[in-house]
């Protein structure tokens, strides 16, 4: 650049930021205009699956999704067919026994966990740091559980860091999270500040309950006492569990080969035995099972774009998956227990 | 005022910077603080740091919920992001001073990153791809920092060097304060659309490059190297002047017994000193912040970083850089003891962040303008990397030890240990430098 004057330079820097400026400018304005298009789309669409039809989370014979980032609910005999659609936002939900809970956009940044009624109204709503990741209710209905990704306060960079905690609706008891429970490790008490906790399923007690404890880059499926406020470790390389109806098995994402870096084996763990059958699915499925029934779950699987579908599959290994609900995530299903 | 002692041209060709009109030389050299050169570094470091930090403030939001990856992935990503940057940084340093072009290095740096921030455009899902996208990143900020630090060290006479390192240090802390900022008002701007972040973080960094291009001059003139106050002695480094540096001729800075000695003694501060993360972690669950307050956190301290970087380069010219350094380093001591001191609430958050805010003020460009002067010419950029290297990993396996005094003694004795280690590591420092006539004299003068 020596051949340029000092005006010249000025000159050359003055129009490439002017330029610069006028691409970054086009580029935010073609952005909002292609966002404002695709909300209008989803508008549509609340409004024209919805019939006037109020959607409720009354139990019932019917599955709760999310399409769109809107709590929806389809028949269960067809669940491929119409959806009603509410305009209640969710980005994960779950429901049982007439309470439902959503992790809803507070702001661009934060997110709120809200515990809804079986009319879609607010009895709870507090914010949550982080960003969702799985949302449980216990079969009852009482027991309300989530798991947030937090970024920023991972003390060791390279690591990722969780938070789950766990609402007590009834009594009004809240565990911001996990971390704050004792913790016995294979028999021993155990203390260590790389403790990850996630996917919390609950038993039919509203009390044990089952989820993911990581630490020392070792995963463990752990039971925990919320009255007692402890977790001790059942087994290894067991994610996401999620507990049958029955209460006899863990439905769970199983690390192939140990490493998660190979992707997911959607698996089956009988209590009884601790012996663990891989399902039919074979492709990698990152995601907290939901039992439909004693004998089926259902799980949350990306295409290659990353949007989203419903799959369901035997829980006993055999037969083959099966697409339920296209273009929806966070499966729950709205039937009665037992 | 410097830009007339470092041999700059008279018509007052070059960069806008801070100087006042050229009919009043004698107010020019009052008002100038650091050279053209210094300036225009610090815009591009600017301009670069707000580009850089919009990217990373969305990042986490972007892979997980933009993309949907899963925890695991996520934390794959962030350990690349965060981590591949040391090593490089010799390499970078090597580099510069082999081909005698920092500004070429530099610039390739600066540019990788502009690339990769449209590459995080295409990579779409694919975790290889994006993985590949923030190494590119990574390199590129590995390449860039010690040729420009050599750059800085190059622009500016030695007795004022801690000056130059403090107004650069400023403008780019600046910039990154004002990143997450500008992210999010494009994102309000964009509805939702994170790639249109990505594409306003990528025209900022080709502004840089613009800007380094056009302005920052290679050889801003000899007259720093004239003036050298401490000539590294002659038999440490038989230098053959013509020929490019050789491996091998990098190897004998380590001869040199002030660089020996200044690298040992960064190596010791990098191992006494834990994560940030660890700080903050430990504030926000003696506090029970909120964790929506918790990246104000880290903004506190920058806040502080910024405020005082000039003021304590100057201060550091006037009064020595030692003292300045050691006092810093007193400054992370007393904020590891507030950890679990008597202070509480609001003070305790006020005080604990400016005081961590001060000791990087006072350390991190400080550094550099000590090494400056004990660096030969030739091999300033490969000394700036070596010390800053060194460093770096030191702080690595800080973090590691740390993280298991805690889980071995809890927060409270592993905070205090950690004091207690800076301590030491400040006494042996004032020890190793002190000695050191390159290194201690108090005021540098030409």
């Amino acid at each position: 650049m020596n051949g340029l004057t000092s005006r010249g330079r000025v000159v050359v820097a003055a129009v490439s930021a002017v330029l610069l400026a006028a691409v970054a400018v086009g580029y935010i304005r073609f952005a909002a205009d292609r966002d404002a298009a695709d909300r209008d789309d989803a508008d549509r669409a609340v409004r024209t699956s919805a019939h006037g039809e109020q959607l409720t989370l009354a139990p019932g014979p019917r599955l709760l999704a999310v399409t769109d980032r809107h709590l929806a609910v389809v028949a269960a005999d067809d669940p491929s067919g119409e959806r009603t659609v509410s305009d209640v936002e969710c980005v994960r939900a779950y429901a049982a026994a007439g309470t439902g809970v959503c992790l809803r956009p507070d702001s661009q940044w934060a997110y709120r966990l809200v515990v809804l009624d079986a009319r879609l109204a607010e009895t709870r709503s507090f914010p949550i740091p982080g960003l969702p990741n799985r949302a449980r209710v216990s079969a009852s209905g009482r027991m309300v559980a989530w798991t947030t990704f937090v970024g920023g306060d991972s003390y060791n960079s390279g690591g990722f860091s969780t938070r789950t905690g766990i609402l007590d609706t009834r009594a009004g008891t809240l565990v911001n999270s996990l971390e704050e429970f004792a913790v016995v490790r294979d028999g021993h008490p155990y203390r260590s500040v790389d403790a990850n906790f996630w996917g919390v399923t609950f038993a039919g007690d509203d009390n044990l309950f089952y989820a993911t404890m990581s630490t020392g880059g070792q995963r463990y499926l752990i039971q925990g006492d919320f009255a007692a406020r402890t977790v001790r470790t059942l087994t290894g390389n067991v994610e996401c569990p999620s507990l049958s109806p029955d209460g006899t098995r863990i439905a769970f994402k199983q690390a192939i080969g140990g490493d998660p870096t190979k992707g997911w084996r959607l698996s089956v763990l009988d209590l009884a035995t601790m012996a663990t059958r891989p399902l039919a699915e074979t492709n990698s499925v990152d995601d907290q099972a939901a039992w439909l029934d004693d004998a089926t779950v259902a799980y949350t699987l990306r295409q290659a774009d990353g949007r989203p579908d419903i799959w369901s599959v035997p829980a006993d290994g055999s037969g083959s998956p099966r697409l339920l609900v296209p273009e929806a995530e966070s499966p729950a299903t709205l039937a009665p227990v037992g | 005022m410097y830009l007339s002692t470092i041999g700059r041209p008279k018509t007052a060709d070059g960069p806008p910077t801070a100087e006042g009109g050229r009919s009043d030389r004698q107010r020019r050299r009052r008002l100038a603080l650091v050279s053209g050169n210094v300036v225009a570094l610090g815009t591009v470091s600017l301009i670069t740091d707000v580009s850089a930090e919009m990217v990373s403030a969305v990042l986490p939001l972007y892979l997980v919920l933009g993309l949907q990856l899963s925890p695991l992935a996520y934390g794959m990503i962030d350990g690349i992001y965060t981590g591949a940057t040391a090593v490089l940084r010799i390499v970078g340093g090597y580099l510069a001073d082999r081909v005698r072009a920092r500004k070429l290095m530099a610039g390739i740096g600066y540019a990788l990153s502009a690339v990769a921030k449209l590459g995080l455009l295409v990579a779409g899902r694919s975790m290889g791809a994006i993985g590949f996208v923030i190494a590119v990143d990574r390199m590129g900020k590995g390449i860039r920092t010690a040729p420009r630090d050599a750059l800085i060290t190059a622009s500016s006479p030695p007795e004022a060097l801690g000056r130059a390192f403090g107004v650069h240090r400023t403008m780019d802390a600046i910039g990154a304060f004002l990143g997450p900022l500008v992210a999010l008002a494009v994102l309000a701007a964009a509805g939702q659309s994170y790639d249109a972040v990505f594409v306003a973080s990528f025209c900022l960094a080709t502004l840089a490059v613009v800007v380094l291009v056009l302005f920052v001059r290679d050889h801003p003139g000899s007259a720093p190297e004239r003036a050298l106050p401490v000539p590294v002695p002659d038999r440490a480094l038989p230098v053959p002047r013509r020929e490019p540096v050789s491996v091998r001729e990098a190897l004998t800075l380590l001869r040199a017994r002030p660089v020996r000695r200044l690298t040992a003694a960064a190596g010791l501060l990098g191992l006494a000193t834990i994560g940030d993360g660890f700080v903050y972690l430990l504030l926000q669950r003696r506090e029970e912040l909120s964790v929506v307050w918790f990246p104000l956190l880290a903004v506190g301290t920058s806040l502080g970083y910024l405020l005082l970087a000039a003021p304590l380069g100057m201060l550091a010219d006037r009064f020595g850089r030692l003292p300045v350094m050691v006092g810093g380093y007193v400054a992370l001591t007393v904020t590891y003891l507030l950890l679990f001191g008597p202070i509480g609430g609001w003070p305790l958050l006020g005080l604990a962040l400016a005081l961590y805010g001060l000791f990087y003020a006072a350390t991190d460009g400080i550094l550099m303008a000590l090494a400056g002067p004990v660096l030969p010419e030739r091999l300033r950029a490969t000394g700036i990397a070596l010390i800053q290297t060194g460093q770096a990993l030191a702080y690595l396996v800080s973090s590691v030890l740390f993280g298991l005094a805690w889980q071995q003694w809890g927060p409270a004795v592993a905070s205090r240990l950690a004091a207690a280690c800076v301590a030491v590591a400040v006494v042996a420092t004032g020890c190793l430098l002190a000695t050191e006539p390159a290194l201690s004299r108090r005021r540098v003068t030409s």
